[in-house]
């Protein structure tokens, strides 16, 4: 199991996201200017602020030249996870449907939050019973997730929404307290929250953001048994 | 393009030399070092570097008294920052800075370009940011003005640290009046390094070539040294095109970009640009090197035309450094520059000339010898005299307290009161766990860890209280750092090293001469005593509108090893069942604390003496037992005495007490009457309850533990951890709050973000 962590000059978690994923598998960086994704079994596009993000988070970075290679990897139905800035490129880059808004307190925020696993059985929640919380932090200013509410209708009804804040640690205002979506098709997730950064004990108190690593492990080498 | 403004234009007259800061004396003085009246380039940069921001001119005498090595010193001051070994082959770079001025008169960018600055410190000696943490002091939150520095001031700090990946780890907040118009923002930086990865400023190596690497040079920040940072500040809104705009994205390349240069050994010296631009960098690398450096301005990248080369040399546009590179390493350098997308640029060449040449297109339109402008600015005496009047005018008291005010209702004015609120709402801004680090987030424990790869780890805390140090600055600096190294040791952590940013008003008045030189002589005395000498630092002085100055505030930050991050202390009551001890010798008074303040009461002359040697002991015997893993929480007794340090107790555990201070615990412990006339019951209780002073831990643990950590030091079991409430019976008296009472009360703070 191979995982590829995206850098953008301007990726903060980008290396958080690495140690995460060594946790489960072998995992290495793909730098923002190359095309070739090097074998890798999963993405990962980690959270930060890509190239500043002057203009709209996510939205010079969907048009990298590694995130084109991530675009037909996905297309491809390669397993991608965005966190929290990645999240706001994948669903710049249209594989995720929905946008991130401003918070609705206007601040960036940082707090540990509760969610809510609603589905259990994907290629990134696997190793979750759905209902099971995760505590995870969460950290941004553009977290407030937002789709219409047609295209949220039919987003529920499929079951594309795999997290969800906890009764009262929806800080951000994110409709129907969405943490987490997936794609139609299954192998495309992001979410607001970092479960990179909660991955051991002693830092954070929580081990639970190791489950969504854990869980991609799964899918991939359970597609390949 | 710019060839105006060079040596054959019209000289500069005494009077330009006097509106840019410098005294008649200076200018007498500048003329015969450079043999003659110097040009307009030439004065714009003597003007800066002998500037008391950059020159310490009032202060370098006072600093040389401090301590400055110790087994642990790996990089004393004078280096963009000081580093300690932290173990493992690594070293811990770290340093306090203030960005004041700037941030009194644009807070955001003030504030966002203070952290700005003391990153590209710590990375210029090449160590990895890890870690910021900000000091702040406003005036009081009742009017606009305060809500604007406050919500500008805190958005700046998190939006640099948060978009730069470097976590603001823990800080501290105070508003007193004499904050009002003068507004402090000091941030301080910590990185880590192989011990044998760091690198020093001092050019080297006539014929390599200086690159400029980062932003393009603008216009912004012209002048910022000598105007802003050394005088007092006037009229609002007519200095703000001589603040800096800050730029994290472009840091952020910066930085990855000078670590990797350093890591592949291509660059010899590295600086960054800070005040007074490239003049104060260029400058200071010749210096330290003992070389010249010619420097030619026409090729430097700009932001826009026609810029003169005096503005050029003075900018202060953010995100630039400078280094200095083998002529066989430049191609290597710019392709370096060029994958993190950060111009480089050769702008000049080191020399064997020990002048500071500048060139336009090849034409000297500058000379100077380094040693002139670097070394042979004139040294002041201060004049200290201490003030025979009250400099500050006492606080307004809070309607309807009193000292017989019943305890229960002083807590809550306490816990509620600005000072002593939560914190959550600003630092909940602030990203504090990026770089996968934090073993301790602010709220967690007393000071902020952070694990190193040997299973070890950091601890910092930064403190200041300007009003104890305005009651006495000898003895209310030596608790400032008494306090930081109490922090240290309620998580486990011995200290290695101190940095501290001295704010304090006008030098040439004798009165504020007087705060300096004793505040430094109780920091030079604290930090002899902890074994943590000073690394570094940074003095910001003329802190002072129309109405005063400021409190005097040195800012201490202090870095801590503990051998293993597991058993890092933490603030708050873990277990119920646990007993409750107060330790150590502690001495509380109410003069110059929050209770006083509230009160109304005028600042005392002088604070009460504490025998420093005991309280070193005292936190020696607490770091162990944490160490030991004994203690479920360690807490240092600050302001707002016991009883504020029991709630913080009860708040960061979620878990109640039941505290019997019992018939004899006054006298017990001891504590100092308020002052003349006011001894009695109620003041001698609430000094008990609310009193102030060095010395005092509240641990909780084991009835075992608490035994062993009574062989070592004074200690007196004052309860148990149980329950939802907070309960303290003393003098047949008995306070009760509920934790949800005392969450309300303590979450007062979060109405100025609003």
């Amino acid at each position: 199991m191979r995982f590829g962590v995206l850098q953008f000059p301007g990726s903060c978690d980008d290396l958080d996201a690495l140690a995460a994923a060594r946790r489960v598998g072998d995992a290495q960086l793909l730098w923002h200017r190359e095309r070739d994704l090097r074998g890798a079994d999963a993405i990962v596009v980690p959270g930060g602020f890509s190239y500043g993000d002057y203009l709209r988070a996510g939205a010079i970075a969907r048009f990298s030249p590694a995130m084109e290679s991530v675009i037909a990897f996905a297309a491809e139905g390669g397993l991608v996870l965005g966190i929290c800035n990645g999240f706001q490129v994948l669903c710049e880059a249209r594989l995720l449907p929905g946008a991130l808004l401003g918070n609705a307190n206007l601040r960036f925020t940082f707090r540990q939050v509760e969610l809510e696993v609603v589905q259990g059985e994907t290629a990134f929640t696997g190793a979750c019973d759905a209902g099971a919380r995760l505590s995870i932090p969460a950290k941004h200013a553009w977290g407030r997730y937002y789709a219409p509410a047609q295209a949220l209708a039919a987003m529920e009804q499929a079951g594309q929404v795999l997290l969800r804040y906890a009764p009262g640690e929806n800080f951000n205002g994110s409709v129907n307290d969405i943490a987490g979506v997936r794609n139609e098709a299954g192998n495309v997730f992001g979410l607001m929250p970092h479960p990179e950064h909660a991955v051991e004990e002693l830092i954070g108190g929580s081990t639970d953001g190791l489950k969504i690593f854990e869980s991609m492990r799964l899918a991939v080498e359970g597609a390949r048994a | 393009m710019a060839g105006e403004g060079t040596a054959s234009a019209a000289l500069p007259s005494v009077e330009d030399a006097l509106a840019l800061g410098l005294t008649r004396a200076e200018y007498e003085l500048v003329c015969a070092k450079q043999g003659g009246p110097p040009n307009v380039l030439e004065l714009a940069m003597y003007s800066l570097l002998w500037s008391e921001h950059c020159a310490y001119k009032h202060s370098k005498a006072l600093l040389r008294t401090l301590p400055t090595e110790g087994a642990h010193v790996v990089m004393g001051p004078g280096e963009n920052a000081g580093a300690v070994d932290v173990g493992g082959g690594l070293v811990c770079a770290f340093k306090v800075e203030s960005h004041n001025h700037p941030s009194a008169v644009e807070p955001f960018q003030g504030a966002a370009t203070g952290v700005g600055g003391i990153l590209r410190d710590i990375f210029a000696i090449g160590a990895r940011p890890i870690a910021v943490l900000d000091s702040l002091r406003f005036g009081e939150p009742g009017g606009e003005r305060v809500r604007y520095l406050l919500d500008g001031a805190v958005a700046g700090i998190g939006h640099y640290g948060n978009s730069i990946g470097v976590p603001t780890v823990g800080g501290e907040v105070y508003f007193e009046a004499p904050y009002e118009q003068n507004c402090l923002v000091n941030a301080m930086a910590l990185g880590l390094a192989r011990r044998e990865g760091l690198v020093r400023s001092a050019a080297a190596g006539p014929g390599n070539v200086v690159v400029l690497f980062g932003a393009a040079t603008g216009r912004d920040g012209i002048g910022g040294a000598s105007v802003l940072a050394s005088a007092e500040l006037s009229a609002d809104g007519e200095m703000r095109p001589t603040v800096q705009v800050g730029d994290p994205f472009e840091e952020k390349k910066l930085l990855e970009c000078s670590l990797e240069l350093l890591e592949r050994g291509l660059i010899v010296s590295l600086q960054d640009l800070g005040a007074a631009g490239l003049t104060s960098s260029a400058s200071e690398m010749a210096s330290k090197g003992a070389v010249g450096i010619d420097i030619d301005v026409a090729r430097v990248p700009l932001r826009e035309p026609g810029m003169e080369p005096f503005e050029v040399m003075v900018s202060e546009s953010q995100e630039r450094m400078l280094c200095v590179v083998e002529p066989a390493n430049v191609d290597a350098v710019m392709e370096l520059c060029e994958k993190w997308e950060v111009g480089g640029t050769a702008i000049g060449t080191v020399t064997d000339s020990a002048r500071m040449r500048v060139l336009c297109d090849g034409e000297l339109v500058g000379d100077m010898p380094v040693s002139a402008l670097v070394d042979d600015c004139p040294l002041y005496e201060l004049q200290p005299r201490k003030p025979q009047q009250p400099i500050y005018t006492p606080p307004p008291p809070t309607a309807g307290l009193t000292l017989q005010t019943p305890p229960r209702e002083i807590l809550l004015a306490i816990l509620s009161s600005p000072n002593m609120s939560s914190r959550r709402p600003l630092f909940e801004q602030y990203d504090a766990i990026v770089q996968s680090r934090t073993v301790r987030r602010p709220d967690q424990a007393d000071a902020a860890v952070l694990a190193l790869p040997d299973g070890g780890a950091l601890a910092v805390s930064i403190d200041g209280n300007g009003r104890r140090v305005a009651a006495d600055p000898y003895r209310g600096t030596m608790a400032a750092v008494l306090e930081c190294a109490a922090n240290l040791a309620c998580v486990g952590a011995e200290p290695l090293g101190t940095t501290n940013n001295l704010n304090f008003g006008n030098p040439e008045k004798p009165h504020i001469a007087w705060q300096l030189s004793e505040s430094v002589r109780g920091l030079g005395e604290a930090c002899r005593a902890l074994d943590a000498p000073i690394v570094g630092g940074n003095v910001s002085l003329y802190n002072e509108g129309a109405a005063g100055p400021i409190y005097p505030t040195p800012v201490i930050g202090m870095v801590g090893r503990l051998p293993d991050a597991r058993r890092a202390g933490r603030l708050g009551f873990q277990r119920a069942g646990d007993e409750v001890a107060l330790a150590g010798p502690f001495g509380p008074s109410l003069a110059a604390s929050e209770l006083a303040k509230l009160l109304g009461q005028a600042l005392p002359d002088g604070l009460a003496e504490f025998d420093i040697a005991a309280v070193c002991a005292a936190q020696r015997a607490v770091r162990e037992a944490v160490r030991a893993g004994a203690l479920s929480s360690a807490h240092d007794i600050a302001e707002g005495g016991l009883a504020l340090a029991l709630a913080e107790c009860c708040l960061a555990g979620d878990l109640g007490a039941e505290v019997e201070l019992g018939g004899d615990f006054r006298e017990a412990i001891s504590p100092v009457a308020a002052g003349p006339g006011s001894v009695s019951p109620a003041s001698t209780l609430a000094s008990a309850l609310f009193g102030e002073g060095p010395g005092g831990f509240l641990v909780s643990g084991g009835a075992g533990a608490l035994e062993a950590l009574a062989g070592r030091v004074p200690l007196r079991r004052i309860g148990a951890v149980g329950g939802v409430a907070l309960r303290i019976a003393a003098a047949g008296e008995t306070l009760t709050l509920t934790l949800a009472e005392l969450n309300k009360a303590s979450s007062s703070l979060g109405e100025l973000f609003r």
